[in-house]
């Protein structure tokens, strides 16, 4: 056996072998996976579809074509009411809450994993990078599906609201009339979907996992769920 | 001269919980010679597991140094612990602690992987690890697939992949029934002696006597007493009488 007195430092693992562990994980927790990422899909859709919704008003309002619902209710108001931003908001906020949360507690389950992971000779670094790959990959496939989900529900209430000049009017792209408020447009707003899904996973899951990789093994596989 | 291998100075641990101060361990002092077979024994809560920690760097002591090969824990910085825990230390736990998402097989390449040896090398050494453990027919399953005492057979395979100086047993037997338990501890003994494995165990199965060398009795965070294997021979024919 070994007599070696003075200890060596551990290596950092090749990235090639994080990205295979980290999807070898997400496969066969295939599962819990497929839950985790639909809370980020439906707080990404939810956000999307009413921003989406909001632009296509703006566009077609601009055309000069307004929706029977708008005619309705606020005909004389031009641009973004008080009440849309609000809703905005408010599903920013619910997208926020809904990601964080479903990613920490996909984490704290895991904290024994952790902690056997630190055991069997785990750096820290290695441990959040996992979970970094892991969260990105996830957030990044549950944003884009939310996304484009949330943008196909927009559509949806558009065409109810103004028919196929729905298409004629698209507000695709970014835009900035005179005299109406500037829209970002749909595509930058899928874009947008993704990237902030992307980011609230990574940040939602690497935050904790960081934590459990500070602590000692004991302490980690101590913590019960 | 005795070669040391693992030596405990005034250890003390603390576990703040609120305002109370829980002392789980109270100054131990202890000195493991390389090949001994140890058994922690005590009541549960009586600081034998924390002391497990100590030694395998899986916390830190409050007060006090842990040596392991001559060398002081505390002064290792983060890359160290990690190769130490790596090379030098085979855990195994009560609760077998595998990760559920790998496969046995996964499992025991997983600490290779860490130590950075090739593929095919790992592969190769993982099947023949779980084979000398006697998995050799259910190294794809997964751990759920698996009886209590097979996984417990694939963390020991697991424990001995990157051939450690000490095998660290945490309770290894308590999830198991006597057979399985007994099958477990010979095991473990038969590594000990075949290829001179320090062997460190916390428990308190009565079974783990007749095969320690010497049996360090915790109670209440002290050492209590060192018994020795002769010792405790006439003894375990009491315990027997009992089983």
């Amino acid at each position: 056996m070994h007599q070696h007195t003075r200890i060596e430092e551990q290596i950092d693992l090749p990235f090639l072998e994080s990205l295979r562990i980290s999807f070898q994980s997400l496969k066969i927790r295939f599962g819990r996976s497929i839950i985790t990422t639909a809370g980020i899909t439906l707080g990404i859709a939810f956000l999307v579809s009413v921003w989406t919704n909001n632009e296509i008003d703006l566009a077609l309002q601009e055309s000069g074509r307004s929706s029977t619902i708008a005619n309705l209710e606020e005909t004389s108001e031009q641009g973004i009411s008080t009440k849309d931003i609000w809703l905005i908001i408010m599903s920013l906020i619910v997208c926020v809450v809904g990601i964080a949360n479903s990613m920490l507690m996909a984490v704290t389950e895991r904290f024994r994993e952790i902690g056997t992971m630190k055991c069997l000779g785990a750096l820290d670094g290695f441990v959040v990078r996992l979970f970094l790959l892991e969260s990105g990959f996830q957030g990044f496939a549950g944003a884009l599906i939310g996304a484009l989900l949330g943008t196909l529900g927009a559509v949806a209430l558009g065409l109810k609201d103004y028919g196929l000049d729905l298409f004629f009017y698209f507000p695709l792209l970014p835009a900035t009339p005179e005299d109406a408020p500037m829209r970002i447009g749909v595509l930058l707003l899928i874009l947008f979907g993704c990237i902030l899904g992307m980011l609230l996973a990574v940040i939602g899951s690497s935050f904790p996992a960081w934590r459990a990789a500070k602590l000692p093994p004991a302490e980690a596989m101590r913590t019960e769920v | 001269m005795p070669d040391i291998v693992v030596k405990t100075e005034d250890v003390v641990k603390e576990y703040r919980m609120g305002s109370n101060v829980l002392r789980a361990l109270d100054g131990i002092n202890i000195e493991i010679e390389r090949g001994e077979y140890i058994s922690l024994m005590g009541p549960s809560g009586s600081g034998k597991s924390t002391l497990f920690n100590m030694i395998g760097a899986l916390d830190r002591p409050t007060e006090g140094q842990v040596y392991i090969d001559g060398q002081n824990m505390s002064n290792l910085s983060q890359r160290q612990i990690a190769a130490f825990r790596c090379h030098r230390v085979g855990y195994i736990f009560q609760s077998y602690n595998l990760l559920n998402v790998r496969t046995a097989h996964g499992n025991v390449t997983l600490p290779m992987i860490f130590a950075g040896i090739p593929d095919k090398q790992r592969n190769e050494k993982a099947e023949k690890l779980l084979d000398k453990v006697g998995l050799g027919d259910r190294m794809y399953h997964l751990p759920d697939e698996l009886s209590g005492g097979q996984r417990q057979r694939v963390a020991i395979a697991r424990a001995l992949a990157n051939d450690p100086s000490i095998i660290l047993a945490d309770e290894p037997t308590a999830n198991l029934d006597t057979i399985t338990g007994r099958e477990i501890i010979d095991l473990i003994k038969q590594l000990n002696i075949e290829q001179g494995v320090t062997v460190i165990s916390a428990t308190h199965d009565l079974k783990m006597l007749d095969v320690s060398d010497r049996i360090v009795d915790i109670r209440d965070g002290l050492v209590e007493r060192i018994r020795d294997r002769d010792e405790i021979e006439i003894q375990i024919g009491e315990v027997g009488g009992h089983e």
